[in-house]
């Protein structure tokens, strides 16, 4: 009974919090939605209406498109080898200290969002693709990192100390023994971050990164609604595109 | 001496004494099977020959060396001429059978070809040679998760045969196996001892098999060796000695393919 | 029995992949021109270096303090506006796009007629668009609507979330056992009723449970939207670093963590709680 009248007590404690938030924001949604702001988003929105579909606008988007793919694989990439170099010592291979100090690594790589550590890079890097790339890299290597801990963790570790009893090195323990176990489920992991990632790469050219988001940014600023209709209409492609492959490839590779 | 013990034993980490007062002498070229019942301490030595375990008490000298007083790398070389044949044997399930043949010489081959071999079987043929001896040869490239429990046993005892091991331990190496292929498995193994003048230690749990092909025999009750005759020696009471009180256990199951599960916060 | 020209059958896929991966990578690697030197750069590094350095003392003053808090505040109410907007319009989404409660289903053994399927669509490829477009391009387009602050965040928070609640609300109805609404709608009740009475009860413990979750994840995209203008913290970081205030981003950036780890262990003691 009083667990019952303790759970509508904490509703009620959600509900007040809803209507604070709406009180500290100051957000009149009355305001919003009359006539006249209503009337003028519409404006706007109408200007989205009629996308560009002009060839050299279509070329370039073309191009933006390719980019953020390319920004996101090679991200994925870079996090993915960076993420597996740091998941040995995290998986407490080399010691308490380095397990220690990996993990603290990877826990901060993955605690700053991605878009703060474009915002970074851009700042040491200078603007375009190459700071997106090395910003997803930095992050996605962190969740990535932590992912493979764990699995590297699960893994029973029999065959790799049978091939140590052969007389092998430690690397080739490990690429016998332990690999062949683990990579269908760090490629799964991998897929499931570039996913991730083609949403995040799009967008981290508001930042200067390079790739779609940049020319969305660009367009918008300049009120051409139009274009930017058409840039978001291949993100949304992307996405989806990228989302029914990486489903495919799971199950083709992973799940057999 | 291919091997020699002296006062030989074993403690494991939880306290649990598993070997204790060993003195053992096995000159190169015999072949001994070791008998006993389960918990006798048969795994535990076969271990310890291996290396894999470290002698708490005692002298252990492995090929004229002694492991425990060499460097890493020494220790990675001496390692290479011994085989060990597992029970259960830990092969990755998504390994393929050439894959975990060729295995056998990573001690011997360098870092390069070895990762190279990863990618692509350097030595078909040999991996294939070696299989066909144990009648496995179609299952070359197959993965080792397709594989029946004694056929994974055949796939751990073609790597140590393709090892070419001076020493091979074999642990339980025919326990999954009908009787005849256990009896065909053991001859190829007794075969490629005699042929190659090499010594060869199994445990085995089947004492018939044990008297039918090996020419010295050693009883393991508790950690002890009871007896160490030829097997026209051994008589009916002494076996009876050995076996008194035995609990039958459960073989240990071969390792199965865990199923991948992907979990992933997506925020 | 041995084969004398043996072919190992895996070697052609492997090249093919081996070189289609490369062939990938080549204009992949073009196109992000991805440069690891720039990192290297003695200019680069050491504008970076000075950058970081400021990171420490972390700011602290009296001015900064309460703008923090202000901005910390913020955040939180633009996640929790957020999502309630959220909800109003993933509930009706949700029982729209969902086969649970179809009555030419409910005398069919569960399969819905074509023409109730072909009307469920729309509203599931509503959903979809809506959860497919990122939720900062969502911020950016209401910045532009709205201008800047927090009611272009709460807005893209909002739309985007609505997507995906929609989406897994949809789910969850379809995966608890149909017998008891399917039962209330074959005995005539309306099908809010039945929805109230024969689905809700299973399924609200789950769709509270994935709520909460997401309110955790609403707190970390608010910030982040915050970098086109939507208010919050992210506003304020974005702001610190053109000032390279490094202090300044440095305190906040930790206040963001902090936040989170906090977000996090109060989504789990909910959930804990509500389960």
């Amino acid at each position: 009974m009083s667990r019952r009248l303790g759970n509508y007590a904490l509703l009620l404690v959600l509900l007040l919090a809803v209507i604070a938030s709406f009180g500290y924001l100051g957000i009149d949604l009355g305001a919003l939605l009359g006539g006249d702001s209503l009337s003028q988003m519409g404006r706007y929105a109408s200007g989205f209406f009629r996308p560009d579909l002009s060839p050299p606008h279509l070329a370039a988007i073309g191009r933006g498109a390719l980019e953020t793919l390319a920004m996101s694989a090679v991200g994925t990439l870079l996090a993915a080898l960076l993420g597996l170099l740091l998941a040995l010592p995290a998986a407490g291979r080399f010691g308490w200290l380095a397990l220690n100090g990996s993990r603290l690594l990877l826990n901060a790589l993955r605690a700053v969002p991605e878009l703060v550590w474009a915002a970074l890079v851009v700042l040491a890097a200078g603007l375009g693709p190459n700071a997106g790339t090395l910003a997803l890299a930095l992050h996605t290597s962190g969740v990535l990192g932590r992912l493979f801990a764990e699995t590297l963790e699960n893994t029973p570790g029999e065959p790799a100390e049978a091939i140590r009893l052969g007389g092998g090195g430690h690397v080739i323990a490990f690429c016998y023994g332990t690999l062949p176990t683990v990579w269908p489920q760090l490629i799964a992991y991998s897929l499931y971050r570039w996913e991730n990632n083609i949403r995040m790469a799009s967008v981290l050219g508001f930042v200067g990164a390079g790739g779609l988001g940049q020319m969305l940014y660009v367009n918008l600023s300049l009120f051409q609604e139009a274009q930017a209709a058409t840039l978001i209409l291949a993100m949304l492609v992307l996405v989806l595109g990228v989302d029914a492959l990486s489903g495919w490839a799971r199950q083709r590779w992973v799940s057999a | 001496m291919s091997i020699s013990l002296n006062g030989v034993g074993l403690i494991h980490a939880n306290g649990q004494v598993a070997l204790s007062a060993i003195d053992l002498r096995v000159r190169p070229g015999e072949r001994v099977a070791i008998i006993g019942p389960s918990g006798a301490g048969k795994t535990s030595l076969l271990r310890l020959l291996a290396t894999s375990l470290r002698p708490s008490a005692g002298q252990l000298d492995l090929l004229g060396q002694q492991p425990w007083q060499l460097g890493a790398r020494q220790r990675q070389q001496l390692r290479a001429r011994i085989g060990l044949i597992h029970q259960a044997p830990p092969l990755p399930p998504r390994q393929r059978v050439v894959t975990a043949v060729l295995a056998g010489k990573l001690g011997q081959w360098s870092l390069g070809k070895s990762l190279l071999n990863l990618l692509h079987p350097l030595d078909m043929h040999g991996a294939q040679a070696t299989l066909s001896r144990l009648d496995l040869a179609e299952k070359l490239f197959e993965r080792c998760d397709q594989l029946s429990g004694g056929q994974l046993q055949r796939v751990g005892i073609a790597r140590v045969l393709y090892q070419a091991a001076e020493l091979i331990l074999a642990d339980e190496p025919v326990s999954a196996m009908d009787p005849v292929l256990a009896g065909h498995t053991l001859s190829v193994l007794n075969q490629e001892a005699a042929a190659r003048g090499i010594t060869l230690l199994a445990s085995l749990h089947a004492v018939e098999l044990a008297l039918a092909h090996f020419p010295r025999i050693i009883g393991l009750r508790e950690g002890r060796i009871v007896f160490d005759l030829p097997p026209e020696a051994i008589s009916t009471g002494a076996l009876d000695a050995l076996y008194a009180n035995e609990q039958l256990q459960p073989l240990p199951a071969s390792p199965a393919a865990a199923p991948v599960t992907i979990q992933i916060p997506r925020c | 029995m041995l084969n004398p020209a043996l072919r190992d059958p895996a070697a052609l896929p492997r090249l093919v992949l081996g070189l289609l991966a490369l062939l990938l990578l080549w204009p992949g690697l073009n196109l992000s021109e991805l440069n690891l030197a720039v990192l290297a750069d003695d200019e680069n590094a050491g504008n970076m270096g000075r950058f970081l350095a400021d990171f420490w003392p972390l700011a602290h003053d009296d001015e900064f303090l309460p703008l923090l808090g202000r901005a910390t505040l913020e955040t939180l109410a633009i996640a929790t506006a957020g999502m309630a907007l959220a909800l109003l319009i993933a509930v009706p989404g949700a029982l729209l796009a969902s086969r649970a409660l179809s009555l030419s289903a409910a005398h069919r053994g569960g399969r819905p007629a074509w023409w109730a399927q072909a009307l469920r669509w729309p509203v599931r490829g509503l959903l979809i668009v809506l959860r497919s477009v990122p939720e900062i391009v969502w911020a950016l387009l209401f910045v532009r609507a709205v201008g800047l602050g927090p009611t272009a965040g709460v807005l893209a928070i909002a739309i985007t979330y609505s997507g995906m609640l929609g989406k897994v609300y949809a789910e969850i109805f379809e995966s608890v056992d149909p017998r008891p609404s399917r039962a209330l709608l074959v005995a005539g009740s309306p099908r809010l009723a039945a929805f109230a009475y024969g689905v809700l009860p299973n399924a609200a413990a789950e769709m509270l449970s994935y709520t909460v979750y997401r309110w955790e994840c609403a707190i970390r995209t608010s910030v982040v939207m915050g970098f086109v203008g939507a208010g919050g913290l992210g506003q304020q970081i974005d702001l610190s670093m053109r000032m390279f205030a490094g202090g300044e981003v440095a305190s906040m950036l930790l206040t963001f963590l902090a936040l989170v780890l906090l977000a996090d262990q109060l989504s789990r003691l909910l959930r804990a709680r509500l389960l």
